[in-house]
């Protein structure tokens, strides 16, 4: 049984090792993508055969605050020569914060056929694996997108004020010092604009990196299970939203609650605090 | 105002005549390469956190060795085997200030950050290298008020 096999995932598949893909490196099925937040890594050295996808110029709509549409992901998915059929590993810097972003922007577009290479870039190059600046030469695919489907793993504005007001399930994956309201952004980051410092009603406080172990490895089932379910009490069968401050975070957070722990219904509130903690009218919590 | 320093003018209109995102990685790529951590001479892990640049998620570190022309060497490392950004800008600030007139150090924006880096930095990443700066000019400021 292989390390990750062993620790008691929901669904362990969506997980694969760095041995994993050491041993799948000319493997025509697979596409490995690395996604980063500093632009210089990939082409300062990446796995050997990989693409980057760039979280800015990849994946938002270069005028809208939003994700690129249909035909923007049928070009995406064509640059990178991927098909339906191909097996996405996304690997990253940061814990693989942005590789789990991309993945859940490519589950947008039904492209579910992806997984994440535990422990991320850090992982790789600490083992002393090879890093090349070499690109791969892609041959562009042709992809038929579907639109994109905002219904299945994405929040929007008002129905967060639902769900809250249903007293629904919400976890805040920001530092505690944002939670409180104490700071209108995260430790090392600009003030971003907030109007307000504080929470969303009902929210509960689980920094997002409390889920991964120093090395950027996810911890196992039972550590994340003694987080998620004993200290906050959240039950996996009841519809959960996720938040941060733009919904890169909170997508780490969407991650480990839907593949690892089995969550049934988890949402990515990509507006988070940068919208909830401007908009009129809305209530908050400190 | 004071002019920048010579080096930092000469990268600052080298990176404006930059129009794409590949060239500008590629440069800042190369400038990293050319990144030289702070010698065993000078500092040894683990540093004294008096050095840490606040803010600077890639664990930069800056010292200021005076010279006897009352000018600054300056010294950096950057602990995140993954900050190559901010050895990037560590490495220029080290040509670019090291030896430079320090009303010329002091005078440095942080807003130069985005002329190296481009304006879809993130934000986390601008904050980071725009403390790298001011770490730099801090000192500057700090030999000139003593002087």
């Amino acid at each position: 049984m292989s390390d990750i096999a062993s620790r008691g995932y929901a669904n362990p598949d969506k997980l694969v090792s760095t041995d994993w893909v050491a041993d799948r490196l000319n493997d025509n099925s697979l596409r490995i993508v690395e996604s980063n937040e500093d632009p210089l890594l990939y082409p300062s050295g990446h796995i050997p055969g990989a693409v980057e996808v760039d979280w800015v110029n990849d994946l938002n709509d270069p005028l809208r605050r939003d994700y690129l549409d249909k035909s923007g992901f049928a070009a995406l998915a064509s640059r990178i020569g991927i098909t339906p059929d191909t097996t996405v590993v996304f690997y990253g810097d940061k814990s693989n914060w942005w590789a789990t972003y991309a993945l859940w922007v490519f589950e947008l577009f039904n492209h579910t056929n992806a997984v994440i290479m535990d422990g991320g870039r850090l992982k790789w190059a600490e083992e002393g694996r090879e890093l090349t600046r070499e690109k791969p030469v892609i041959s562009p695919t042709t992809y038929s997108a579907p639109e994109r489907d905002d219904s299945r793993i994405r929040a929007f504005r008002d129905g967060v004020l639902k769900h809250t007001q249903a007293d629904g399930q919400l976890v805040d994956v920001r530092s505690p010092a944002e939670f409180s309201g104490e700071k209108l952004h995260m430790e090392g980051y600009p003030q971003e604009g907030a109007v307000r410092g504080g929470h969303i009603p009902g929210a509960s406080s689980v920094p997002w990196s409390r889920a991964a172990n120093d090395d950027g490895t996810f911890k196992n089932a039972a550590e994340l299970s003694a987080i998620y379910h004993d200290e906050i009490g959240l039950n996996p069968a009841d519809p959960t939203i996720a938040y941060c401050r733009i919904g890169e975070r909170s997508s780490h957070t969407w991650f480990v609650l839907t593949n690892l722990l089995g969550f049934a219904d988890v949402r990515n509130y990509d507006g988070s605090w940068t919208e909830w903690g401007n908009s009129v009218g809305l209530p908050i919590e400190k | 105002m004071a002019d920048y320093p010579a080096k930092l003018q000469e990268y600052l209109d080298d990176f404006s005549f930059i129009t794409t995102r590949e060239e500008r990685v590629d440069y800042l790529i190369a400038i990293a390469d050319e990144f030289q951590p702070v010698p065993a001479s000078i500092a040894v892990k683990p540093y004294d956190e008096a050095h840490r640049v606040i803010g600077c998620e890639s664990e930069a570190f800056v010292w200021a060795l005076d010279r006897a022309d009352g000018t600054l060497d300056f010294y950096f490392d950057v602990l995140n085997p993954q900050g190559l950004s901010a050895m990037a800008m560590s490495a220029i600030l080290d040509q670019a200030c090291s030896g430079a007139p320090l009303d010329q150090v002091a005078a440095i924006n942080g807003e130069v950050v985005f002329t190296f880096f481009g304006r879809d930095i993130s934000m986390g990443k601008g904050r980071g290298l725009t403390e790298l700066i001011n770490a730099v000019v801090y000192q500057a400021n700090q030999r000139l008020k003593s002087a």
